[in-house]
């Protein structure tokens, strides 16, 4: 199948005529606009929070989603939460606060806290993950979750619960060999699966053009025989209009799809990278106009949707949010030691034994690791939790 | 009871667990009309159809990742890697992903399944039909390895390990595939894992094997018994979570050990093992921990001269029981 381009495309002459077309064509009401605009706003002033913590030495490390919201929450509103799946990758805040994680579950991971759904603060912070809400645990090595998510898509294939897996990452992480084994095997059997290519333009310091021969991942579907669309990535109508189109058709039997967003990234890699060494500041100014934030808040003022009222009330609630979840993860405990060697396996094995230095009895404090030494009152908290934990080692609310 | 080859009572135990859990599948080369090319899952597919016995296209780790992916989707994945030696472009998709999942999601998730795969030489196989991939894997918290050695044990341990919440690797020597018969119990027996079986009593020294190697010290055991010394041998069956207290109870009771493993020494599974038994049975020992193994070339080669050259057998393990006996 060709290649196409789509856009939602806003050309209301004016207000009113706006607010009876947009997202009308794609049964979106006023109410889901709205619930799209809070997502997508909700998740940069996470993300945004998330900076500010680590430059204020709250939080060793940053990797961000800025300028990928848009897609993120325009692809994830076309899948059914709590039945679909999602494999994401480390960019997916808007993803995952889509598809029913809370910012505080976000901001429990950039705090490794013991609480933290994603992985109990064992994993660095982007790796989320949450069984509750169908959203795979996320590793490190890129591309490894396509084949997850093909698994997923052939097991609802076989016991036939009418379930789609999508899976997301990079257009760098594309080019690994996991992609092509499991494309090709999900076109073979065509699978309920979705593949979104959140293309950025680089993979850390390495542009497109060094990365993807003839510049277009959506170009490889037809190797397999399905669908590639690429679609603006800052346009969260058209990205929910393609991942719509991509969910009817692995619903209805007729395998997989592979969509490219193209989008932004206005942050470095990480809080690890200087980009300004590899991408000039006209670059980075131009790309600015990019930003799905303000283009889709431009977009529903303009429709009429979003009123001064509307917006208040949305952007008083975020703040809320935010303040709420920066405060809850501040306060929670690390994990301790004595819970460290928990779920190697699902039993313990007294063959897997316990290091000569112990499970953290002689220090009360699980906090070693975490470069804010001076983050006094989290020491104090792990004080507490080891207690707690010694009693009760399984935080049921962890899993 | 019936008396089965190794190869018939894996595919009795595939075929059973398949009948009890409709959610078991496998997925693998060649495992679908054709019954894999060592048949072990010969007849499956007419059995269980087209979804439940896949035949994958030329790529490991997809079967690897697929079947993660299906195990959290609540399927039983059974992959069927052809040759333990073709394992490797998996080994991101079963160390990253399989062992991890589990502890870096706070038991969030899991991945049961089971990867099953024939390893082993003296077969003419050669560099990359020959190796025993056992090391690897045993190295990996989160994965468990499991190696029998008897139809018996086969049946039981597979039915265990596809019941298992964890993923599995279940190494099958090819050369004992035809080549050994065993009485197998009707009915629905289990062999737990992570369980040694003492297989041959004896006071003197005690012998660690698993695979076609706990044949071979049986073989040696009986070589040696007509001289007056006593072996008591240890299958390990599962070599992890390895069965500590068998194996400790052995050394300390004969004070003496060797451990016998097929794979290259350095840094093989046996060297684990010894460095337990140094550790933590010291005071017991009478002679050094010593092992026989295969030596460090990269490969088996393929001329049947090279090849006997390479294999552990009954008589190198006998060589290496006297040495250690005499002490
Ligand atoms: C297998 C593997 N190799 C290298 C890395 C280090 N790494 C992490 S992200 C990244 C770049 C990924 O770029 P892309 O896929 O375009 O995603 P983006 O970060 O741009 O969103 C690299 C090289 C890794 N995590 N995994
Ligand atoms: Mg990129």
């Amino acid at each position: 199948m060709a290649v196409s381009e789509r856009s939602a495309g806003s050309g209301a002459k004016n207000a009113k005529d706006a607010r009876n077309a947009l997202g009308a064509d794609l049964g979106l009401s006023g109410d889901d606009l709205l619930e799209m605009y809070r997502l997508v706003a909700l998740a940069r002033a996470v993300d945004e929070r998330m900076w500010i913590l680590n430059r204020a030495g709250r939080i060793p490390f940053v990797i961000s989603g800025q300028g990928h919201e848009g897609a993120q929450v325009g692809v994830t509103w076309a899948l059914e939460k709590g039945k679909d799946w999602i494999a994401p990758f480390y960019r997916s805040i808007a993803t995952c606060l889509t598809f029913g994680m809370s910012p505080r579950d976000i901001m429990t991971a950039q705090y490794a806290t013991a609480s933290d759904p994603s992985s109990g603060g064992r994993q660095m912070p982007g790796h989320y993950g949450s069984h509750e809400h169908n959203l795979v645990s996320v590793s490190s090595p890129v591309a490894t979750q396509l084949l997850h998510a093909v698994g997923l898509a052939l097991a609802a294939r076989i016991r036939k619960t009418g379930q789609v897996a999508l899976t997301i990452m990079g257009e760098g992480s594309s080019n690994q060999g996991d992609v092509h084994e499991g494309l090709n095997f999900a076109a073979i059997h065509k699978l309920p699966f979705i593949f979104i290519v959140e293309n950025n333009g680089y993979a850390i310091s390495v542009p497109l053009a060094r990365q993807v021969a003839g510049s277009s991942v959506a170009q490889r579907a037809a190797g397999y025989g399905i669908p590639g669309v690429t679609v603006d990535g800052s346009d969260v109508l058209a990205c929910y209009a393609a991942a719509r189109d991509a969910v009817a058709r692995a619903r209805a039997g007729d395998g997989p799809t592979l969509i490219e967003a193209k989008v932004t990234r206005l942050t470095g890699h990480s809080s690890d990278d200087q980009q300004t060494k590899y991408r000039s500041e006209e670059e980075l100014a131009a790309d600015k106009s990019l930003d799905p934030v303000p283009k889709f808040r431009e977009q529903l003022v303009a429709a009429g949707i979003l009123t001064p009222e509307a917006e208040e009330k949305i952007n008083a609630a975020i703040a809320a949010d935010v303040h709420d979840a920066t405060e809850y993860a501040e306060a929670q405990p690390d994990p301790h030691p004595s819970t460290a060697m928990r779920w190697v396996y699902a039993e313990d094995w007294p063959s897997e034994s316990p290091p000569p230095w112990g499970m953290g009895e002689e220090t009360a404090s699980g906090s070693d690791s975490a470069p804010d030494s001076d983050a006094a009152a989290d020491d104090a908290a792990a004080d507490d939790a080891a207690a707690d934990e010694a009693a009760a080692p399984i935080d049921e609310s962890a899993r | 009871m019936a008396l089965k080859t190794f190869i018939e009572a894996i595919r009795d135990g595939l075929r059973e667990e398949m009948a009890r859990d409709e959610n078991v599948i496998i997925l693998g080369e060649d495992v679908g009309k054709k019954g894999g090319v060592f048949l072990a899952t010969d007849g499956l597919w007419d059995e269980f159809g087209d979804d439940r016995v896949i035949d994958t296209p030329l790529t490991e780790s997809q079967i690897i990742g697929t079947s993660i992916g299906a195990a959290i989707g609540g399927l039983r994945p059974i992959a069927e890697i052809q040759f333990a030696d073709f394992i490797h472009p998996a080994f991101n998709q079963l160390v990253s992903e399989a062992a991890r999942l589990r502890y870096r999601s706070n038991n969030g998730y899991s991945a049961p399944m089971v990867v099953r795969a024939p390893y082993g030489g003296g077969v003419h196989g050669a560099l990359y039909h020959s190796q025993s991939v056992e090391a690897f894997y045993t190295h990996v918290p989160g994965l468990k390895v499991v190696i029998p050695s008897t139809p018996h044990d086969a049946k039981g341990l597979l039915r265990s390990c596809i019941r298992d919440d964890d993923p599995v690797l279940f190494f099958e020597h090819k050369k004992m595939y035809r080549s050994v018969r065993g009485d197998v119990p009707d009915g629905e027996y289990t062999v737990p894992l992570g369980k040694a079986q003492v297989t041959h009593p004896g006071t003197q020294v005690t012998v660690i094997a698993y695979g076609l190697m706990a044949h071979y010290a049986l073989e040696a055991a009986d070589r040696v018994a007509d001289d007056g010394i006593s072996v008591e041998v240890v299958d390990l069956r599962t070599l992890r979570p390895l069965d500590k207290e068998t194996v400790l109870d052995s050394v300390r009771k004969t004070g003496k050990c060797l451990i016998v493993y097929e794979d290259n020494r350095f840094g093989g599974y046996g060297a684990e093992v010894a460095a337990i038994v140094a550790e933590e049975a010291f005071d017991y020992l009478d002679g050094p921990v010593t092992r026989i193994a295969g030596p460090d070339v990269p490969g088996v080669p393929y001329n049947h001269v090279l090849e006997d050259w390479f294999m552990v057998n009954p008589e190198k393990i006998e060589a290496g029981i006297r040495k250690l006996a005499a002490y």
